[in-house]
This record gives structure tokens, C-alpha cells and sequence, in this order.
């Protein structure tokens, strides 16, 4: 038994800290919102020098072959600091290209030089038996794409909405229906009936694209069908990561200004109405890092459970996140609202990401449905 | 990272496991059709079977060995409770007293209380109970008015009501939190005493819950006579004595939560059992979010152990688990009987027993918003609210509230 961190792990978020620290990523987000586009730093030279881009690549192809809770570290610091580094695409899709006996440009994407960006189709589940995505608008879920042709090479058709860090990316890389089996599909991002339109909503760190696929060539993947599934999980996992570092700075922000800002002549720290919702907001953090833990330990030590675990972490973390940011503008009074402040910034990263990736409450509903299927 | 034994943990489990394959049928049987009824019989079994597992080193396996036990560490401990659960047996009777009563005596005793005490409390023999909750003093402790007072041959007068005891009905002894001086500050004054159960002026009532049941005791003391060798700890040092107590109930609560069985399972295969419920997005809404932040607690108390077997003060997370588990099983049993309606309610359901007997956990081991006070003060470092009662002696403390010291 052992749920701590390891003296590599402790230094693999040491030096992330470290590295994200050398940049000014609050001040560029507020300044990307105002309309200045170029005010975000790349932050993808820091990812390669850190080597981050080949966390979950195998050693033989360059990469780190690290786990899927050392990656939630990584991502945990940039939701620290609401750095907008494209690791929430790129780490799934080089899960799934890994898992691969011949995966095209692995040691590229291992290094950085290339990059990929996840096409998130939701797995099975009780209710819902089929493979979907998520839709631009509305509730219904629409199918994966589909695959047409055979042996390696095929074409895909078919739209994905909000497809996190896919401008930019290189390869597309996810699930497509061949004959209504899934199949890994991994799809050059400049190909012809290929079509990535960038979208910003809200949240100017969050890079997000529309995809469209027009009979696309196709590569298929010899990946088994659990990590084609496991990969939607792995986004769960990494954005439930995410999200709780997010919620430790709006925390540690709060308690801060809670301790020096007096009314009535004492600190606002000391009335219950402020200390409980705080410690409130600590509850829900702990929560979620037990269950960050249970992800990063089910993924390769109770693979059966991954669903479940990186779902409820999801579920904890988004719901964490709504809290930490509502309770971050309520403590800090009028000042929370205003664009000057920080608050706003976690406020629409918590609002952006709850309707992301299937949502916080699709990671609910999935929870309740992996306990039912079992009972 | 990992949840496996260790080789020296694995072969632990191995030992426990093979004792109580051994010893299972010596366990009294307490569900099921031949199930023992009469609640005298089941704990008199209840005890005997707490001085076998002693005996087989599965009772106070945290105890130091010179007291009787195995000196083993807390991740010994929840192997055997794990084991104890796999195997369906039940576990010790007197836990609070092999958690909590006893650590506290071993850790401020004299060697006469040590020797004449500790053997019987690990066996069984002798029950014990924890007085130290009144009407008036709960999540505020140290305003117990319990009054003992010294007589001129050493000996002390006990008079006052305690409430909230669990087991006193048949305990032997009981570990009481008195008022010894109301003329200083009210932490100073207090002094811890053993009390013989059966002494004259002593009188256990039943408290009936909401569900109509009495789960625990108000005990009242009529001018007890207790000897000088009553004192635990020391005259006027009643609050460290208690501090130790309630370090170890924390400890205990910590690394037993699990087997309440307020757990995601469990809800889940209740509502699984309904067609609709199981396909119907609210229920399934609800039961995700309750259930995921029950299964955080498991993963909780595995960080708690590591910090544990490290020889680390667990973090703020195991007082949280408490408010999560707690808040998450009232939410639970609020959407179970949404689903099955007035039925969940009918007297006998497990679902009525559990709706019935949370509203008061919330308050069991201090209330939530006191937690919520002591975590945001000494874990996040918030001021402290203002207090009224500092460096007042106790005895102008209650004028000022209006009753006699």
C-alpha cells in the first residue's frame, strides 16, 4: 500500500511548476480576451524541452513511458496557472497510437516535432450502446465517424465539435465505425477532406476546433478496441487533473485574501459563512486528488475499473472547479467580478471546461451507469 | 504508486486469514435464520468471541505487546478488519474501548491501573464505555459540568449526566471527563476518572433515535463515591487525557469508515433493481455524483494509511472523509426513497434504519460546522472566531450564561 508520490514524480511537477512559472499566462489570458491573440505565449518549445509530448510514448520510440497519473501531474500544474499547453489531445492520441504495432510518426510526436490532437468519441455504455460525439449543440449525441474501405487504408467521413487542440495539430487521431466495429484511425491533419475550423468560446486559453471529415485517408490502427475506449477515459482523467489544479489556486487565492481583508473589524477569514464554503472547496480538492490517485492506479492496475474511476474523478474535479471558482468571486466581494481580477479567469476556464469532453455531468451519468452494469 | 501488500504485509493477511478459517465456527452467529436473538445471549457471544480473537492476537493488534498486544502498526490493523469482513464474522464489541479507552490508559495510567484494567478490557471481560458528552458539552468539550469534588480523605463525590454513551448498559467501567475546579479557566479544571458502572447513584436510561431505537445511553451520577486511585492522568489534566482519546477515535474512524456500509455499491444495486430508475437521467445523475464522492473515501483512507505507515499525522482529508461520507449516505437514502417511495420508509426497511440514524451522525464526534471550523483554522490557517470564554474562570463563565456553576 502506497498512495504517495514518488521522488520522480515529485520532481516531474517541481520542474513543470518551474517551467509554466517563466511565463505570464494569467496576464496573456485576460489579453487574449480583450482581442490580442498574439498575447498567448507558445508554450509548446517548454512541452518538448520538458519532454511532456512523449509522456505516455514508449521509451523504444523516444518517449518517457510514463503513466497516466504522471501526465495528470503535468496537467494539474498547467490548470494551475491556466496555461494553455495542447496536452489534453496530444496525450490520448499518443495513448492510442502506442498501443499500436505500426503507428506512423510516433517518435515525431514523442519529441514534439509533430504534434496530434484526440478525436473524442464517448465508448459504450448501459444506456447509450453505441460510439459517439459531442454534438455542436443540444443534447443528442451524434455517431463516431465512419470508416469506409478496407485493409490499412481507408476514408473517414464525419463532424466532431469542440475537438480540444486540434488547430494545429498534425494528426488526428481517434475512433472511426468500419463495417459499425471501431476501429483507430489516425488521419493526417493536412490531408485532402480535411477540415479544422478554430473556435474560441470563452475561455481564450483553451484551444478548441470543429473537425470535419470528408472521405479522409485514413491509416487503421491495430489497436485493441479497451484502448480506444480507455482513451476517452484517459481525456477524463487528464481534464479531472486539470481542473483540481485550477480549484488549488482559486483556493489558495481565497484563503489569502480571506486573512487580510477586515470587516467589522476582523478578517473575513474568521466568520463561518466564509471559513465553511472555503473548507467546502478544500473538501471537494481532496475528493478529487483520492480519486486521481484511483485513476492513475486503475489505468494499467485495475484497467476494469479505469471507466469508473477516471469518470468519477471527472465528476468530482469538474463539480470541484464550478465551486472554487463561484467561491473564489463570492469571497473576494465586488472585486471578484471585475476584469481586473484573476477570478474571471478561473470562472470561465470552470465554465468552458464543464461542457467539454461529454461535460461533468455525462462523467456523472457514466459513473452511475458502470455501478449499475455491475449490480 | 500501488494498492498491493508488500511480502510482509501479504504473509500478515495470510496468518489472519488461516486463523479465522480455523476459529470461524467458534464465532457467534448473528445473522441469518439461526441467528441468536435475544440481545442479553449476543452480548455475552459477542464477548466471548472478543477474547478468542484476542487471544489469536486479532483484538488491540496496535497495543504495545507488554499490555497484550501484537504491536503491530495501522495497516496490520485494517488487514485484519478487512479480513474479519471478507470472512463475514464479526469483529471485537468493545471497540471504543480496545481503540480509544484503552490506548488513552495506556498512555496516561498508572502502572496499578495498567495491570488491574488493560487484560480485561482486551478480552471482553470487561465492557467499557466513553463518558465525556453532556446535554450542554459536545462539540464544546471542555464545558463539561460533570462536578467531581475532593473529599478530606482523598477520596471524590460525583454528581452529573452524560449523554451519547454507546455500550453503557452493560459496561463494567467508564472513562469520565469531570469538573474538578470551576474557578479557573475551563480547560484547566478538568479531571479524567474511571468509574465503576455498577457503583451506587449510577443510573443508564436508554436514548430512543428517530428510529425509535436506542443505539445509545444518558447516564446519570448521584454523589458516586470514587476512590483516589480513580484519577487517570492527573489531577487538572483532564483535557490533555480526552486530547488522547480523541486523537485515537479519529484514528479508529478513520481506518473503520468503510464498514458502515454507506458505499456506492450498495446504493447502486438498490436502484439498479428498478427498470426505470436504472435508465432514467436525474436518478442516474444523482446516484453519479453521490457515488463518486463515495468512492473517493476509499481511495481517502488508502492516503490516510500511507501517511500512516510513513509515521505521518494524516492530512485534512480524513476529517473531510467524514462530512463526505455522511452528507454523501443522506443523499443517498433521500434518492433511494424517491425511487421506491413511502415503502423505503416502512418500519423494518434497512433504507428507514439508515434515513432514521443520519441526522444524528452528522453531529457523532463533533458537529460538521465544528470540523468545518477546526479544518478551516488549522489546516487552510483562517483566523479563529472571536471567543467569549478565554482566561474566564469557569464558574463566571456560566453566571454569564445565565445558569448555576
Amino acid at each position: 500500500m502506497n498512495l504517495s508520490l514518488s521522488d520522480e514524480q515529485v520532481f516531474l511537477r517541481e520542474a513543470a511548476r518551474g517551467a509554466l512559472s517563466r511565463f505570464k499566462t494569467l496576464e496573456a489570458a485576460r489579453e487574449a480576451l480583450d482581442g490580442d491573440e498574439q498575447a498567448l505565449p507558445d508554450l509548446w518549445p517548454t512541452a518538448c524541452e520538458a519532454g511532456w509530448p512523449g509522456l505516455l510514448i514508449g521509451e523504444e520510440h523516444g518517449g518517457a513511458g510514463l503513466d497516466a497519473f504522471d501526465a495528470m501531474l503535468v496537467l494539474g500544474e498547467c490548470g494551475r496557472v491556466i496555461a494553455g499547453v495542447p496536452l489534453l489531445g496530444h496525450l490520448p492520441a499518443t495513448a492510442i497510437l502506442d498501443a499500436a504495432s505500426m503507428a506512423p510518426m510516433l517518435d515525431e510526436l514523442a519529441t514534439g516535432e509533430k504534434r496530434a490532437a484526440y478525436l473524442p468519441v464517448s465508448p459504450p455504455g448501459d444506456v447509450v450502446t453505441g460510439w459517439t460525439v459531442d454534438p455542436r449543440s443540444g443534447i443528442e449525441r451524434p455517431g463516431a465517424p465512419a470508416a469506409s474501405g478496407s485493409g490499412e487504408s481507408v476514408t473517414v467521413s464525419g463532424t466532431l465539435a469542440f475537438v480540444p487542440d486540434a488547430p494545429g495539430a498534425d494528426v488526428l487521431v481517434g475512433v472511426a465505425l468500419l463495417g459499425g466495429k471501431p476501429v483507430g484511425v489516425a488521419i493526417e491533419a493536412g490531408a485532402q477532406g480535411v477540415s479544422v475550423e478554430a473556435v474560441e468560446r470563452y475561455d481564450a486559453t483553451r484551444s478548441l476546433g470543429h473537425v470535419k471529415l470528408e472521405n479522409a485517408p485514413a491509416t487503421v490502427l491495430d489497436t485493441p478496441e479497451e484502448i480506444l475506449a480507455a482513451a476517452w477515459y484517459l481525456a477524463q482523467a487528464l481534464i479531472a487533473a486539470e481542473s483540481l489544479g485550477s480549484v488549488e489556486t482559486a483556493l489558495d487565492v481565497s484563503v489569502a485574501y480571506a486573512k487580510e481583508r477586515f470587516t467589522f473589524g476582523r478578517a473575513i477569514g474568521s466568520y463561518q459563512a466564509v471559513k465553511h464554503s472555503l473548507t467546502e472547496v478544500l473538501r471537494e480538492l481532496e475528493n478529487g486528488r483520492s480519486l486521481l490517485y484511483y485513476a492513475g492506479w486503475a489505468r494499467h492496475g485495475a484497467p476494469g475499473e479505469f471507466p469508473l474511476a477516471a469518470s468519477a474523478a471527472r465528476s468530482v474535479a469538474g463539480r470541484a472547479l464550478d465551486d472554487a471558482a463561484r467561491t473564489m468571486i463570492s469571497v473576494h466581494g465586488g472585486i471578484g467580478a471585475t476584469w481586473e481580477h484573476d477570478a474571471p479567469l478561473y470562472f470561465r476556464r470552470a465554465q468552458l471546461s464543464r461542457r467539454l469532453l461529454g461535460g461533468t455531468g455525462g462523467a456523472s451519468d457514466r459513473v452511475a451507469g458502470e455501478l449499475i452494469a455491475q449490480a | 504508486m500501488d494498492l498491493d501488500d508488500t511480502p510482509e504485509q501479504a504473509a500478515y493477511r495470510a496468518q489472519v486469514r488461516s486463523w479465522l478459517e480455523e476459529h470461524a465456527s467458534e464465532a457467534p452467529i448473528l445473522q441469518g435464520p439461526d441467528a441468536i436473538r435475544d440481545e442479553d445471549e449476543i452480548i455475552a457471544a459477542r464477548r466471548v468471541w472478543q477474547g478468542k480473537l484476542a487471544e489469536g492476537g486479532l483484538a488491540g493488534l496496535t497495543w504495545p505487546k507488554e499490555y497484550g498486544g501484537q504491536g503491530l502498526g495501522p495497516i496490520e490493523q485494517v488487514i485484519a478488519n478487512q479480513e474479519i469482513a471478507r470472512a463475514k464474522l464479526p469483529g471485537i464489541l468493545d471497540a471504543i474501548g480496545v481503540g480509544m479507552l484503552g490506548p488513552t490508559i495506556i498512555a496516561h495510567g498508572t502502572d496499578e491501573q495498567k495491570s488491574r484494567y488493560l487484560a480485561p478490557l482486551l478480552h471482553g471481560d470487561e465492557v467499557w464505555c466513553q463518558l465525556f458528552s453532556e446535554p450542554a458539552a459536545g462539540s464544546d468539550l471542555a464545558a463539561v459540568q460533570a462536578r467531581a469534588r475532593l473529599q478530606d480523605d482523598g477520596s471524590w463525590r460525583l454528581s452529573g449526566q452524560k449523554v451519547w454513551t454507546t455500550n453503557a448498559q452493560f459496561a463494567a467501567y467508564g472513562l469520565l471527563l469531570a469538573r474538578t475546579d470551576p474557578d479557573v479557566p475551563k480547560h484547566k479544571g478538568l479531571t479524567m476518572f474511571l468509574v465503576p458502572m455498577d457503583a451506587e447513584g449510577v443510573t443508564v436510561r436508554g436514548l430512543r433515535q428517530i428510529s425509535g431505537e436506542a443505539e445509545f445511553n444518558e447516564v446519570f451520577f448521584d454523589d458516586v463515591a470514587l476512590d483516589a486511585g480513580a484519577v487517570v492522568g492527573g489531577v487538572g489534566n483532564g483535557w490533555g487525557t480526552a486530547l488522547t482519546t480523541l486523537m485515537f477515535e479519529r484514528v479508529t474512524i478513520g481506518l473503520g469508515s468503510e464498514g458502515m456500509g454507506y458505499n456506492s455499491t450498495r446504493f447502486a444495486s438498490a436502484l439498479a433493481a428498478d427498470e426505470h430508475a436504472r435508465r432514467d437521467p436525474e436518478v442516474r445523475h444523482r446516484l453519479g455524483e453521490i457515488a463518486a464522492e463515495l468512492l473517493a473515501i476509499r481511495f481517502t483512507g488508502y492516503r490516510t494509511l500511507t501517511a500512516l505507515q510513513k509515521g505521518q499525522v494524516p492530512g485534512p482529508e480524513s476529517g473531510l472523509a467524514k462530512v463526505t461520507l455522511v452528507s454523501g449516505a443522506i443523499k443517498a437514502g433521500d434518492l433511494i426513497a424517491d425511487v421506491l417511495g413511502p415503502d423505503a420508509l416502512q418500519e423494518g426497511s434497512e433504507w428507514a434504519y439508515m434515513i432514521s440514524f443520519l441526522p444524528g451522525l452528522k453531529s457523532a464526534g463533533g458537529t460538521e460546522e465544528i470540523l468545518r471550523n477546526t479544518i478551516g483554522e488549522r489546516v487552510l490557517g483562517l483566523p479563529p472566531e472571536p471567543r467569549l470564554d478565554k482566561g474566564i474562570p469557569f464558574s463566571e463563565l456560566r453566571s454569564k450564561e445565565g445558569a448555576p456553576a
